[in-house]
């Protein structure tokens, strides 16, 4: 059983945020309506890391909120009932606003696919992007990032492990060869 | 959980884990957009062999916040009063493709019945059976209690709650007993000796014949409606005197803590088993008892129908338990 290979440390995660942060700010052309939600649960400290990396250098308060996908997600009649995460929408809404969207990783689509149908019942938004960590290919619907923190090429069985310290307690992101192996290094599962 | 028949279905986790997803379905209440696409194309079979408004409208609601088909049945108007019997009924619902029912009927046992007959491969859950068990509205409870005493999140250890009334008759009674004690919560039942079931001294509860006592410094007093029929059958001489002796009036619901709350599963009967101003008085949570029902139960039937999925899983598809790891979904 071979261990999982590092992809980022500590350092390389923060300054991959700070790289999405300004790029952010960049296609954005300043941040006058940017709203940024985090999809449960590792979306969720990301995007209040990028959030306050972007206030750093635009130098006001971005909003900021989570989304709970689980209830928008198509797999309930095969992975059976979930915890059902927070959602908290910023108290300016999302109608009109550039929404970004912000996960750790991209794979097949389907949490992204889940969350635009929640935006879709929470507001209409002016423009939604997406910003991942690691993006891991292997996409099962027409769905693509704006802001990638990494493209990691991997085998389907594989599998990426994000930790965030706010979370797991340090930051890290480790590819497991195999799923099985990683999730007995894990404390967590995989999917 | 396959199938949610007693509240002894669940355990602290499970409840708990019920609790919090109802808290977070909550929220959509204040949404423009107050549906959820989780349950779409799914077919939910309400059969209601007893008269029933407020559980069975709340179950609706429940079901079509979750966009689930609802098929209605109710004993008025249907077969039932041309003698179908459940067994007749269980496979017609089958044949139609309910894949989860909610029963309420007058036979203790009857959704029990329903769940391990054969007759369908529906999740069943209870929504009140005889004199036996209502485990949604203990659950209901518990939430409404968990909301308003504890900020809506932690644990309920420690509280006490007082339930009053026709204990012998109340499957409420019997659910909350169980729930609230798994949740840490101290029991009291009050009612008159002759409406006090036998045994309960080995229910996982206190019991007294004296409200006053009992009351004193509760956190939650539950009222359970008396209901008409029992006053025929010589259970206590004379409405007035059971009024006096175990109603809620304002000068009894003074005796609780301070934050004490006031419930009732409805509908009351005003001036008999509570006193009209306590039962529209500040104390009195018996709207939100009424709005939470619905969180509630979408909570109860998503983790139903999550046990369907994981019963019918093909091929080696991993599925996590809704309580254990909480690995995210990479997708």
């Amino acid at each position: 059983m071979t261990s999982p290979a590092r992809v980022f440390d500590a350092d390389d995660m923060s300054r991959v945020l700070s790289r999405i942060a300004h790029e952010i700010i960049e296609r954005s052309r300043g941040v006058d309506d940017l709203v940024i939600l985090g999809i449960q649960s590792r979306g969720v400290p990301l995007a209040q890391r990028i959030a306050s990396r972007i206030e750093d250098i635009a130098g006001r308060s971005i909003p900021l909120g989570a989304l709970d996908v689980t209830m928008y997600r198509d797999d309930v009649s095969i992975r059976g009932a979930r915890p059902v995460g927070v959602t908290q929408v910023p108290d300016v809404g999302i109608d009109d606003q550039l929404v970004v969207l912000v996960d750790d990783v991209l794979f097949s689509g389907r949490t992204v696919r889940a969350a635009l149908d929640a935006l879709n019942d929470i507001g209409r938004p002016r423009s939604v992007q997406l910003a991942v960590l690691i993006d891991r290919g292997h996409r099962e619907l027409p769905i693509r990032a704006d802001y990638v923190g990494k493209n990691l090429p991997t085998a389907p069985a594989e599998s990426v492990l994000v930790r965030v310290s706010e979370i797991d307690g340090h930051d890290e992101v480790l590819l497991g060869k195999d799923a099985r192996a990683a999730s007995v290094t894990s404390d967590g599962g995989q999917t | 959980m396959r199938h949610l028949l007693s509240a002894a279905d669940l355990d602290r986790d499970r409840a708990d884990s019920i609790l919090n997803t109802a808290a977070q379905l909550a929220t959509l209440q204040n949404r423009s957009v107050k549906k959820l696409p989780t349950l779409r194309g799914r077919t939910i079979a309400n059969l209601f062999f007893e008269d029933s408004t407020r559980t069975r409208l709340s179950f609706e609601a429940a079901a079509k916040r979750l966009s689930a088909d609802v098929i209605t049945f109710t004993a008025k108007g249907s077969s039932v009063s041309k003698g179908e019997s459940l067994k007749d009924t269980a496979l017609t619902l089958e044949a139609m493709g309910a894949e989860v029912v909610v029963v309420r009927h007058g036979a203790s046992g009857a959704a029990h019945r329903l769940a391990h007959s054969g007759w369908t491969q529906a999740g069943v859950i209870n929504a009140g059976d005889g004199t036996h068990e209502h485990p949604t509205q203990a659950l209901l409870d518990a939430y409404t209690i968990r909301d308003r005493l504890c900020a809506g999140a932690g644990d309920l250890d420690g509280l006490r709650v007082v339930i009053v009334g026709d204990v012998l008759h109340s499957r409420v009674a019997r659910s909350n007993v169980i729930l609230l004690g798994t949740l840490g919560v101290e029991v009291t039942l009050v009612a008159p000796p002759t409406l006090m079931p036998k045994g309960v001294e080995s229910w996982p509860c206190r019991y007294t014949y004296d409200l006053d006592e009992a009351i004193t410094g509760a956190d939650a007093v539950m009222m359970l409606r008396v209901q008409a029929e029992r006053m025929n059958a010589a259970y206590f001489p004379s409405a007035h005197e059971y009024s006096r002796s175990f109603g809620l009036t304002a000068a009894r619901a003074q005796r609780l803590a301070d934050h004490g709350i006031v419930l009732h599963p409805g509908p009351m009967n005003r001036g008999m088993e509570i006193s009209a101003d306590v039962a529209d008085g500040p104390r009195s949570v018996v709207v939100d008892q009424v709005a939470n029902g619905v969180s509630v139960r979408m909570a109860v039937l998503y983790e139903v129908f999550g046990a369907r999925a994981q019963v019918g899983a093909i091929g080696n598809t991993e599925v996590d338990d809704f309580i254990g790891g909480e690995p995210d979904v990479q997708g």
